[in-house]
């Protein structure tokens, strides 16, 4: 099958977030994205909400170029006050116009 | 009946004591949770509940008496958030943001400790008002928005206001609450008896089960009472007894009974943890969220489930002349 190299951007972070991410996600260009639940603990120990055990994972395959302006939104937006990190991975996605 | 006989009433009573056992769970290291989709469902019944009993006595209530109550508890909403954030700042020296986040909770009310205090005053043999539940849609939202516009005002932070508005007025009390009012209302005592069975039957099961999880997440929060400092903890416990005997005092001037008053007070005395967190986390991300969830949580809560509310109650009756 014929691929071709995408970058897949996760963030994993406070459920607080869930709908702010995602439409920051999009203004970058994210044709679609991922949202699960989990829970765990970071290097602060932060824990921002009420109940335990609410952080969210977001996923979204993006071009590289994209990839890079949503981690700059990321560094001068979230993560100087809220607890979440976030990385980069190399993927190789069939459909390739489908993430542009 | 003395002080201190209200108040032990008051500890053998189910709900207390199944927090008391969430409390003791988490100290002796349980792994123990209610299941997340449990505690949310339960919250959703006792709020529905809540609103649908609520509706169906507002519809024959005797609403020349509500405007005056109602008068008082938009007062009341006013007053304390503005009186937070000042100790807050004055005396306790947080900085604006904290202070607003802080004062955001204490200004807002906590659902479950109005139901604690109907629960309790009921108990006691006194007959709170039918239109209490509707008083307290009044207090969700006015504090925390005055709270986090002094906030917003004094850090420059930018989202815009309309958003939060939104968001707290269609948080899940607020739909539950109003929405259960509007259909309690219009289904009136007759329909009402179909489904009193399931929504009355279970109410008090409901709130125990729930208060054991309440007891496991403030206890979750004990490490943390050491982080927010001797201050905020004294303040979790005064504040409330200020606010609670404003409440109790201007309800019964408003004629409010000795059951309603205690409400009134209770609720003025509550911190909000549901509503207020999100909304403080949104609006104003500098502010240090262990202080307002653990003085919420941990401190108010406990508080006014166990002390607080029996002391309101013992306040009303004094003044009720009894």
């Amino acid at each position: 099958m014929h691929t071709e190299p995408m970058k897949l951007v996760t963030i994993v972070g406070e459920a607080v977030l869930s709908e702010r991410l995602p439409a920051s996600l999009r203004s970058h260009g994210a044709t679609g994205w991922t949202l699960a639940e989990v829970s765990g603990d970071g290097s602060r120990g932060m824990r921002t909400s009420p109940m335990p055990g609410d952080n969210i994972r977001l996923e979204t395959v993006v071009s590289a170029a994209a990839a890079e302006e949503i981690l700059e939104t990321l560094a001068t937006e979230y993560f100087p006050n809220y607890a979440l990190v976030a990385w980069v991975a190399d993927v190789q996605v069939v459909r390739g116009e489908k993430y542009r | 009946m003395t002080v201190g006989s209200i108040l032990a009433t008051n500890l053998l009573s189910p709900v207390v004591l199944a927090f008391g056992l969430g409390v003791v769970a988490r100290l002796i290291r349980s792994e123990f949770h209610l299941p997340k989709d449990l505690y949310s469902s339960l919250s959703i019944y006792l709020l529905f509940a809540l609103g649908l009993k609520g509706g169906v006595e507002l519809s024959h209530a005797d609403m020349s008496q509500f405007a005056a109550p109602a008068g008082v508890t938009l007062l009341l909403g006013c007053i304390t958030p503005i009186t937070s954030y000042f100790v807050l700042r004055r005396l306790g020296r947080f900085d604006a943001a904290n202070a607003a986040a802080i004062a955001a909770h204490y200004g807002s009310v906590s659902a479950v400790t109005f139901i604690a205090a109907q629960t309790f005053v009921t108990a006691m043999g006194e007959k709170p008002e039918g239109f209490m539940p509707t008083l307290l849609t009044l207090l969700e939202s006015p504090g925390i928005h005055i709270a986090l516009f002094i906030g917003v005002l004094k850090t420059g932070t930018g989202r815009p206001m309309r958003e939060t508005l939104h968001e707290v007025l269609t948080g899940r009390t607020m739909v539950l609450l109003v929405g259960g009012l509007i259909v309690g209302v219009l289904m009136g005592e007759k329909q009402w008896q179909a489904v009193q069975p399931f929504f009355e039957g279970g109410f008090k099961g409901a709130l125990t089960l729930f208060l054991l999880e309440m007891g496991i997440v403030a206890a979750d929060r004990i490490g943390d009472l050491r982080k927010v400092g001797g201050f905020l903890v004294a303040f979790g416990i005064l504040m409330p007894l200020v606010h609670g005997a404003l409440g109790v005092v201007l309800g019964t001037w408003a004629g409010l009974s000795a059951g309603g008053s205690t409400i009134l007070g209770a609720m003025a005395a509550s911190a909000s943890y549901i509503a207020a967190p999100p909304a403080a986390r949104m609006n104003l991300p500098t502010a240090n969220p262990t202080f307002y969830l653990t003085s919420a949580l941990a401190i108010t809560f406990p508080f006014n489930v166990v002390a607080g509310i029996p002391i309101y109650y013992a306040l009303a009756r004094t003044l009720n002349g009894g």
